[in-house]
């Protein structure tokens, strides 16, 4: 343990805790950007600066270890007025009309720390550098305008993900973050991406959003509803969002023991399944030859008596071992359950399985 | 799974076989990756280049249907060298002295000669995996979908005894399974031969059990086993079998030898689907029910470590669509029995008292991060780690099992080995082809050739092939590709434009019944 002064209060923490960790674990708040609690510390955007009793400048809280001894001081005016200055130049880089129609208001790390701070004005003017906004995939869309720079996305892909898809390129103003193949910018089809969206989960702006519910949700009209990823078998768990009784996007939820908030392409892009125009709405009843695909709607109670009727006159007249049932690796285990009692219980038959085995 | 997804956190080494992990069990996958870069040692053993081997300490690389030839090679360099847990072995197992003698036969050079795999490599695998400390293997269907399938289970399983690699963190025989709520398919009795909690239907006292709780008597119970998917199949198509009930299973695309199961489905006096899609099974059916999907209902998943979880109901079901546990107790109810269920809460509540590996689950213990089978009480944490002081038959046996070729080799006619699995962006027959981005990435099935095999071919990458099994034919791009070995071509059965498993050979494994997707022979066409 080391034991160090934060604000002049005192506390003792594990060796290797940064003092970002230490003020946290106080409760004192230091403001941050680009630190995010599952990455590594990037130590990028410098708004974490704290004062260090003894040394020359500030230093990044979130990428210093508290050492024995250290006496820390999170809110001097001269913190103050860095971090001012800092957020001033951010501001200034960052599109003035962005909020109006970004899908991060109301949710963005940067807007929430400007509105904490209560800056009203921007001294700066710059001219930063202007890419166009980058759609070249069918599930993220990347918006440079409102890039802050933090690193997230690169660090995600490095540490997390593992595969080294982003990197930042060219120098200066021209700084950007960029899908990168053997090194070069490459369009993210062509890089060692995978489309997991992490990035997208880690990125404290609008730069990184779903593109199918770019412009079409805003943060507060959102209900969340914690579930499990209907794909394969590792059970992520994620967080449907909806509104108007659709769901327009999924982030991973946190369960540590299963997926950490991370989730794979499948689960994060590929819900849309759910709101096909495929989807079947009535009971169907053939009319055609069997095999030949066509139906009529029918009522649930006349399919339904249907059903029972026939499974009735087949295990009256054959016996229930005529009958064979199939359940589903894809339905609860509630409703698995249901129908392995159908079959053993109602029908007499143990002719039940599934496709586990394919 | 025997260990936690989590534990694969703590293994000093792993070995992956017959899994495509970062593709079919992404986060898994990511996991392995995040261990390599902590230090752990990574063996990948899979025919196919994939992105792991890449991770790999050590890639090896078999024949396709050579998997057990390689596991007992392993453990033939493990006794040779004395690199087994004898302490694990005296207290924990019975039968090793048979193993050890049946191994000997398969030295690192004739296992060489089997799998194309070069000794010193199996010579350091088993190296790597005995010396641990902790080893875990995660397997998938490139180790069960063979006719040796359950014998490669066992050999794994022998495997890690020998190393005593089970009952500890880090550790454990691992299967991936495949879909999201496969696993509690299997648990909840959704097999042939198995009540709720793998309690076998020919012990009277289980069905004696079952009949109290469901109020009826216990004749009406069948003794027997019942048919497996397969066996209804052919059941139907020599009428045997008059009737089917498919809930959310798309057995005409995901079956080997397709147009078999299209014709038993034909030969059906009635058949009911129960889907959200318009199946190219539920084509087939006289009455089609519409479900919901899992954004669209309450419920549990058990996913591949045994872990219970609960799915919230965020939307309702398009239209008239009903959740499936509500369809299903209407149609019981008007066969004349009782099931007022009002939640599917208080089915896991029956669940609960009629599994004893799920006593001590209900939905308020879910909420957090699930529960982990077997949780046997209330007030039971449930079950990380399997095998920790025991083995459910107490000792832990070694099998022997011995290598047999596939069922079907390539000859002069069919001179290709073909083999089948899963992509990245899709995911069996159904869902993920209805969803726009993943449609839009991966649209078209390809199949991946040998960049020598498609120059003596004179195929181009991009060009179109047919590929002809004793079977069937499918005409596919071809994606001339290192990702493949010579002689080996590989598709994926996700598209019914070119349905992989009109190809692949119904032969099954004698005991799981599983049919063998991943070897069968073909023959490749330049269209
Ligand atoms: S989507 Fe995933 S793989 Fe692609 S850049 Fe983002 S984190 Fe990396
Ligand atoms: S998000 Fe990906 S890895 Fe996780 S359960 Fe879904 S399909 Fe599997
Ligand atoms: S949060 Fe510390 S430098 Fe960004």
């Amino acid at each position: 343990m080391v034991k160090l002064k934060i604000n002049d209060k005192e506390i003792a923490v594990p060796e290797g805790t940064t003092i970002l960790e230490a003020a946290r674990e106080m409760g004192v708040h230091i403001p941050t950007l680009c630190y995010h609690p599952k990455l590594r510390p990037l130590g990028h955007c410098r708004l974490c600066l704290v004062e260090v009793k003894g040394a020359a400048k500030p230093v990044a809280a979130c990428e210093t270890p508290a050492l024995e001894g250290m006496e820390v001081f999170t809110d001097t005016p001269r913190v103050r007025e860095m971090r001012k200055g800092i957020l001033e130049l951010l501001i200034a880089t960052h599109p003035v009309n962005g909020c109006y129609t970004c899908d991060r208001s109301g949710n963005c790390e940067l807007q929430n720390f400007v509105y904490a701070q209560g800056l009203t004005e921007c001294t700066f003017s710059t001219d930063t550098y202007r890419y166009p906004v980058v759609k070249d995939n069918p599930f993220i869309v990347r918006d440079y305008e409102k890039c802050i720079l933090c690193g997230r996305c690169v660090q995600v892909c490095r540490e997390v993900q593992l595969n080294f898809a982003l990197n930042m390129v060219n120098k200066g103003f021209k700084t950007k973050i960029a899908p990168v193949a053997n090194g070069e910018e490459a369009a993210s089809t062509e890089s060692p991406c995978v489309f997991c969206g992490q990035c997208v989960q880690v990125c404290p702006v609008g730069a990184l959003v779903e593109k199918s519910s770019r412009y079409k949700v805003r943060e507060w009209e959102l209900k969340k509803v914690r579930s499990v990823c209907s794909y394969c078998g590792v059970g992520c768990n994620l967080e449907l969002y909806v509104k108007d009784g659709k769901v327009v996007k999924v982030r991973g939820y946190d369960n540590p023991a299963v997926n950490n908030g991370w989730l794979c392409v499948k689960g994060r892009f590929g819900f849309d399944y759910i709101h096909s125009p495929e989807r079947l709405q009535q009971p169907l009843i053939r009319v055609g030859e069997r095999g030949e695909g066509k139906f009529r709607e029918a009522t649930w109670d006349e399919a339904l008596d249907l059903v029972a009727e026939n499974l009735r006159r087949i295990r009256d007249e054959y016996g229930g071992d005529s009958l064979g049932i199939l359940c589903s690796a894809k339905c609860t285990n509630e409703e698995n359950y249901l129908l392995q009692k159908l079959t053993r219980g109602v029908l007499g038959t143990n002719n039940i399985d599934h496709c586990a085995r394919l | 799974m025997t260990n936690s997804i989590q534990d694969i956190g703590q293994a000093d080494c792993i070995l992956v076989i017959g899994s495509n992990t970062t593709e079919n069990h992404p986060i898994i996958g990511q996991k392995v990756k995040q261990a390599v870069r902590r230090g752990a040692r990574l063996i990948v053993a899979d025919p196919r280049e994939i992105e792991l081997s890449r991770w790999a300490t050590l890639w090896l690389r078999q024949k396709p249907g050579s998997d057990l030839a390689l596991i007992n090679g392993l453990l033939n360099v493990i006794v040779k060298e004395g690199l087994y847990d004898r302490e694990f072995i005296a207290s924990r197992t019975e039968g090793f002295e048979e193993l050890k003698e049946a191994v000997s036969r398969y030295t690192p050079d004739k296992v060489a000669e089997i799998t194309g795999v070069p000794a010193e490599d199996i010579i350091k695998a088993a190296r790597l995996y005995a010396s641990g400390p902790r080893s875990a293997i995660l397997y998938a269907m490139g180790i069960t979908q063979h006719i040796s399938g359950t014998a490669n289970v066992m050999a794994l399983a022998n495997l890690a005894m020998a190393c005593g690699m089970l009952g500890k963190e880090g550790a454990g025989v691992n299967p991936l399974r495949g879909q999201s709520n496969v696993q509690g398919a299997c648990d909840m009795g959704g097999l042939p031969n198995v009540y709720p909690g793998y309690q076998p239907v020919t012990d009277a006292a289980v069905r004696e059990k079952f009949a109290r709780a469901w109020g009826i008597a216990p004749e009406k119970l069948s003794p027997s086993n019942g048919l497996t998917l397969m066996e209804m199949m052919q059941a139907a198509e020599e009428g045997r079998l008059r009737g089917m009930y498919i809930l959310g299973e798309n057995p005409v695309l995901s079956d080997p030898d397709a147009a078999h199961v299209e014709k038993a489905l034909r030969k059906l006096d009635f058949l009911v689907v129960q889907d959200i899609f318009l199946t190219e099974t539920a084509r087939f059916a006289d009455v089609v029910l519409p479900g919901a999907a899992f954004a669209e209902k309450e419920g549990t998943f058990t996913n591949t470590e045994r872990r219970v979880q609960l799915l919230h109901k965020a939307i309702d079901p398009p239209g008239g669509a009903r959740a499936d546990w509500q369809i299903i107790a209407e149609i019981i109810r008007r066969l004349g029995f009782p099931a007022n269920y009002n939640s599917p809460a208080e089915i896991m509540a029956e669940i609960a008292q009629v599994t004893p590996s799920y006593a001590g689950i209900n939905y308020k213990r879910l909420e957090g991060q699930g529960l982990q089978w077997p949780c046997p009480a209330p007030d039971h944490p449930g079950t990380p780690v399997l095998h920790q002081e025991k083995f459910n038959r107490g000792l832990g046996k070694f099998h022997v099992v011995d290598y047999v070729l596939p069922d079907e080799e390539p000859d002069e006619e069919y001179p290709y080995i073909f083999t089948t699995g899963r992509l990245l962006y899709h995911y069996h027959t159904v869902i993920s082809r209805k969803s726009k981005g993943l449609e839009e990435i991966c649209p078209e099935p390809v199949a991946e050739i040998n960049p020598q095999d498609a120059e003596s071919l004179g195929i181009g990458d991009g060009e179109r092939v047919e590929l002809i099994s004793r079977r069937g034919r499918v005409q596919v791009k071809a994606w001339v590709t290192n990702r493949v070995p010579r002689g080996v071509v590989f598709m994926t059965f996700h598209f019914w434009e070119a349905a992989a498993n009109l190809l692949t050979n119904p032969a099954l494994d004698p005991v799981a019944k599983i049919p063998e997707y991943k070897v069968c022979a073909v023959k490749v066409r330049k269209l």
